[in-house]
C-alpha cells in the first residue's frame, strides 16, 4: 500500500489539474458561444453566394471556363484548417487523418496550406509538402486572411501549378458533435440537377457571363473558406469544452478515489500508532 | 410614388441592411444604375461606389466597394464584400489612403502597381464621398 504521503502528493496534483481543466473548460465555453454567434451571423451570406453560383452554374449549363475545369497539374492542393493549439480531443487528428488516409491525395502529389499549427506538423510528418503556413489565422479569422489565401490558391491555379483545390475543415454540428468534412473548391462543382426551389427566372449577366464568373468564383472561394474558418473555430472550442468536461470528471472521479485511498491509510496508521502504544503499555505493567 | 420593393444587402460579417425601399442607386463595372421594381434579373460586378437606398422615410447613403449584385424583380440582394455606413467610416484614414495613393500616380516610377494605387484612390474617393 501506497504511503499516505504519496497519496496526498499525487491527489494534490490530480487536484491542480482538474482545476487547469476545468478553467480550460470555461474558457472554451465561452469562447464556443463568441465563435457560434460569429458563424451563424455570416450564414446569409454563404448561403446567398451558394445559391448565387450553383443556380447560376446550373443555367449556364456548359460553360467553357478556366474555373470550371480542371488544371493540368495532376498536383492537388489542400487547405487544411486545424487549431494551434491540442487539448482538444481528436478535433486535429481527425483532419490529419481524413486527408492523410483519402488515396486522391498521396503525400508526394499534394500540397497543404496549412491553417494551424497543429495540422501542419501532423501532415508534414507524415510526408507532405507544406506550401503555405497561416497560424496566426486561426485565432481570429478575418475574411481579408480568406481573401488572401484565394488569391494565392487561385495564381497558383491559373499558373498550372495545382490542378484541383480541396477544403478540409471541421463542421459544427453542435456542441458535442463535430465532423471533419472536405469539400471541392477548384473546379466548381455542383450535383447536377440540384434545384434550390428558386423561381427559374432567365438570369442576365453585366458585362457578361464570363466576367461575371471571373470575379464570383474568388469571392465564392473566399467566402467558403471563410465560413469554414469560422465553422472551424466554433468547432474547435467545442471539441475542446468536450474532452475538458471528461477530463474534469475523470480527474474526480480519481480525486474521489484517492481520497477513499488516503482515509483508509490514515485509519491504518492510527491504528497500527495505537496498537503499538498498548502494546508498549502492557509490556511495561 | 413607386412601388416598394425588398433590399437586402449581407456581408460575409453580418446582414448589413434589410428593408423596404422604392428604388436603389449604386455602381456596377459597367456603371451607375438605378433599380426600380420590377427590373429585368440581373447579376452585376459591383464597382466602387456611393449606394443609395430610397426609403419612404428618405434616403440612406454608403459607401459600397466591393461585391456583387443580384437583381430579381421583387428584390434585391447586394453580397457586399465591404460595406460601410458614413458613421463607420475613419475619415481621417480614407484621407490619409487618398493623399498616399495621388503621390504614388503622380510619380509614377516603374515600380507601383498604377492599377492599385488607382484602385485605392477609388476607394479613399468613394468613402469621403460620403461625409456629409
Amino acid at each position: 500500500m501506497a504511503s499516505m504521503r504519496d497519496i496526498k502528493r499525487r491527489r494534490s496534483s490530480i487536484q491542480s489539474t482538474e482545476q487547469i481543466t476545468k478553467a480550460m473548460k470555461l474558457v472554451s465555453t465561452v469562447k464556443l458561444q463568441k465563435s457560434r454567434t460569429k458563424a451563424e451571423n455570416s450564414k446569409p451570406y454563404f448561403n446567398m453566394m451558394y445559391q448565387t453560383v450553383s443556380s447560376m452554374l446550373a443555367k449556364s449549363g456548359n460553360m467553357d471556363h478556366k474555373y470550371l475545369k480542371a488544371g493540368a497539374s495532376d498536383r492537388k492542393a489542400v487547405i487544411a484548417i486545424t487549431s494551434n493549439r491540442g487539448l482538444a480531443g481528436g478535433y486535429n487528428n481527425n483532419i490529419i487523418r481524413m486527408i492523410a488516409g483519402d488515396e486522391r491525395f498521396p503525400s508526394g502529389r499534394t500540397s497543404i496550406y496549412a491553417i494551424g499549427n497543429k495540422g501542419k506538423d501532423g501532415l508534414a510528418r507524415k510526408g507532405y509538402e507544406i506550401a503555405g503556413d497561416y497560424p496566426e489565422v486561426i485565432e481570429e479569422p478575418e475574411y481579408q486572411d480568406a481573401q488572401e489565401i484565394t488569391s494565392v490558391l487561385l495564381s497558383e491555379f491559373e499558373k498550372g501549378n495545382i490542378g484541383e483545390i480541396y477544403l478540409a475543415y471541421t463542421v459544427f454540428k453542435n456542441t458535442v458533435s463535430q465532423k471533419p468534412a472536405l469539400i471541392k473548391l477548384l473546379p466548381v462543382e455542383f450535383e447536377t440537377g440540384e434545384t434550390d426551389g428558386g423561381p427559374a427566372v432567365l438570369m442576365n449577366y453585366e458585362p457578361n457571363e464570363t466576367a461575371v464568373l471571373d470575379q464570383l468564383v474568388p469571392k465564392y472561394m473566399s467566402s467558403m473558406i471563410y465560413g469554414a474558418l469560422l465553422e472551424a473555430v466554433a468547432s474547435e472550442n467545442g471539441a475542446r469544452m468536450t474532452a475538458m468536461d471528461s477530463a474534469t470528471s475523470n480527474a474526480e472521479e480519481m480525486i474521489e478515489e484517492l481520497s477513499l485511498q488516503y482515509n483508509r491509510a490514515r485509519q491504518g496508521s492510527i491504528t497500527q500508532e495505537l496498537t503499538e502504544i498498548i502494546a508498549g503499555a502492557n509490556a511495561i505493567s | 410614388m413607386a412601388e416598394m420593393m425588398k433590399i437586402t444587402v449581407i456581408t460575409p460579417e453580418r446582414e448589413f441592411y434589410s428593408g423596404e425601399a422604392s428604388m436603389v442607386e449604386f455602381t456596377t463595372t459597367e456603371g451607375n444604375i438605378g433599380i426600380y421594381k420590377e427590373h429585368i434579373p440581373l447579376t452585376a460586378i459591383v464597382a466602387p461606389g456611393i449606394l443609395t437606398i430610397h426609403e419612404a422615410e428618405g434616403k440612406r447613403e454608403a459607401a459600397l466597394i466591393a461585391g456583387f449584385a443580384e437583381i430579381l424583380p421583387e428584390q434585391v440582394t447586394i453580397l457586399a464584400e465591404v460595406v460601410e455606413w458614413p458613421e463607420e467610416i475613419d475619415y481621417g484614414r480614407a484621407e490619409e489612403s487618398k493623399n498616399r495613393a495621388e503621390r504614388r500616380l503622380k510619380e509614377r516610377s516603374a515600380e507601383i502597381d498604377v492599377a492599385r494605387a488607382e484602385a485605392a484612390l477609388k476607394r479613399a474617393l468613394v468613402r469621403l464621398d460620403t461625409r456629409k
